[in-house]
């Protein structure tokens, strides 16, 4: 892969996991326990797709298809997907919302923190617009966690069926494949390995606070990076694309 | 006794001294229990109309076809939860609580606005609704903004800026289907006529079937009557519909140059009725939804609540 094509995908892979994320809490829009936290989580959702909205523009410059971000959005089918396997995740219950987000957030706290720093200034600078939604959601999320896992004993313990069932997705966040750690090398990529310890250090001490034990033994799964997914995310694209494809080449 | 009544009396002057000066009526002062009542009725079903009104746009988020089209209807439901709260805490501050209003919401007790029961088809229906729907909500709303209860006008004066760009973005999907490919242009048109009627039923009954508005406009809650508004808005939107080359679907409507207004043909009143009653295509789905989305979310209300009680606990020891 050339230097180009690896930074595309390497954008893909960002934009993917904020969309796909996006996505899945729009869908709860109008249908959260009350109306402070269903505006909340309508707002994090609206950060997560306008961040990925500018990522789409510039790979879509980088890749000099003379191609839309909405190309890259409603015309890639499933395997062409990049993202982690957690963000596509369904929304089971507002504990799985959350921990998805929780675990999702703290990720990407430390990622953008970093990505600031990239040698590919644009990339740099959507990071550094980012931060400052990535901080809120980072508070936002960890809150809940400490409320339901200190909150009832019907909280606490649909939160541990929630971190206990996905948590066989975090390893997959920190992966990288070969031309990712060439991007690393030159300095435009995050070093993931160099975040690991600032994720855990920060779940762990959420979790403590929220008196809920990290989960051991689990078996880790992965694949979405490479377009290999959950069955989930093709229903999630079916109807995300479904107008856009039915009407092919007009206007919206 | 007899200076109690007197008292009465002397309030009920005071009161009207006020409106006749068109000065606002605040919380703390006293109001008579008709008017308290009558502006909690109102403002809480204006509020439960915001949010119900969220289900039939929600329901195109996750299928908006563009990128930019996603994030404008998202901010745009994103915006109509937050009239709702402006409004719930409006209502609030004349004495009623949010657990009443949601009760009252989900018993039937209390009404919304009935053009929330009617399905969202296609995405021009998303269109429809700004265009139409925001539009119509926002005659009333202007009108609202000079309303005599000062919590309720402020709310008022918020959220009618916000809600030109509700406007403004139905009426841009519109024009982009309509002047776009033929199959797009069929499904504007389509909208349209889906949404005309009842956008046109959602100033409510005719003036003189309408009797609680006489009241309503003595204390200066409204200042102009369902017809009057009604008939601004055909005024209005005739035009927009002829400059994008759609149709109204109204035989009737013709431009009258002695009354400088337009004429327009007859609304369907049974249908109206039908549907405030309970029996529109959408009502059972859109209180079921919400009861469904309530009861779901009890468990994270009870464990925030037993959250925020222990640390109160912990702070106070
Ligand atoms: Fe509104
Ligand atoms: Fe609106």
């Amino acid at each position: 892969m050339n230097s180009q094509a690896s930074l595309f995908q390497y954008i893909l892979k960002i934009a993917d996991n904020q969309l796909i994320l996006g996505h899945r809490l729009s869908e709860q829009c109008s249908k959260g326990p009350f109306l402070e936290e269903d505006i909340a989580c309508s707002n994090i959702a609206l950060d997560l797709i306008g961040a990925a909205n500018s990522l789409y523009i510039y790979a879509a410059a980088i890749e000099g298809e003379n191609k839309t971000e909405d190309d890259l959005v409603f015309l890639r089918s499933e395997r062409a997907f990049r993202n982690v396997l957690l963000v596509e995740q369904p929304n089971t219950d507002f504990a799985y919302i959350m921990c998805r987000q929780f675990l999702f957030d703290t990720y990407d706290y430390f990622f953008q923190l970093a990505l600031q720093k990239s040698k590919d200034e644009t990339l740099a600078a959507i990071a550094a617009k980012t931060i400052k939604e990535s901080t809120y959601h980072l508070r936002h999320s960890g809150n809940w966690i400490i409320r339901l896992g200190d909150g009832t004993a019907e909280s606490n313990t649909r939160l541990k069926a929630a971190f206990t069932n996905l948590w066989c997705y975090v390893e997959e966040l920190f992966e990288q494949d070969a031309a990712e750690l060439d991007l690393v090398a030159q300095g435009i990529a995050v070093d993931t390995q160099l975040i690991k310890s600032q994720f855990n250090s920060h779940i762990a001490e959420i979790m403590q606070t929220a008196g809920m034990e990290i989960p051991t033994g689990i078996f880790m799964q992965s694949g979405g990076k490479k377009g290999v997914h959950t069955e989930y995310l093709g229903f999630l694209l079916a109807e995300m694309q479904s107008v856009h494809r039915s009407f092919p080449g007009v206007k919206w | 006794m007899n200076s109690l009544k007197l008292d009465e009396n002397q309030l009920i002057e005071n009161f009207e001294a006020k409106l006749a000066k068109n000065e606002m009526i605040e919380p703390k002062d006293w109001m008579p229990a008709q008017y308290r009542k009558h502006l909690i009725r109102q403002i809480s079903q204006h509020a439960h109309s915001e949010i119900i009104g969220m289900q039939p746009e929600g329901n195109w988020i996750t299928r908006a076809p563009s990128m930019r089209r996603k994030m404008v209807l998202l901010a745009k439901v994103q915006d109509e939860a937050g009239h709702g709260l402006y409004l719930y805490s409006a209502a609030e501050s004349m004495g009623i609580s949010r657990e009443e209003m949601l009760d009252q919401l989900h018993t039937g007790a209390a009404k919304y606005s009935s053009i929330f029961n009617y399905p969202t088809l296609t995405w021009a229906d998303m269109g429809a609704i700004g265009w139409l729907v925001d539009g119509a909500a926002i005659m009333n709303q202007v009108m609202l903004q000079r309303t005599s209860y000062g919590p309720y006008a402020r709310a008022m004066v918020r959220i009618c800026k916000e809600e030109s760009f509700h406007q403004r973005q139905g009426y841009e999907i519109m024009n982009v289907l309509a002047t776009g490919s033929v199959e797009q242009k069929e499904m504007a048109q389509d909208a349209l006529n889906r949404w005309w009627w009842p956008s046109l039923m959602m100033f409510g009954p005719r003036d003189e079937e309408s009797p609680n508005s006489e009241q309503a406009i003595k204390w200066k809650i409204k200042r102009e009557t369902n017809d009057q508004l009604r008939q601004r808005f055909v005024n209005q939107t005739v035009s927009q519909v002829e400059k994008i080359g759609l149709v109204v679907p109204d035989k009737a409507i013709k431009w009258n140059e002695a009354k400088n207004e337009y004429d327009f043909g007859e609304i369907n009143w049974d249908e109206f009725w039908t549907v405030v009653k309970g029996n529109g295509p959408c009502n059972k789905v859109r209180i079921a939804n919400k009861i469904k989305s309530h009861e779901e979310g009890a468990w994270v209300r009870e464990a925030a609540n037993a959250h925020a009680e222990k640390n109160n606990k912990t702070k106070a020891a």
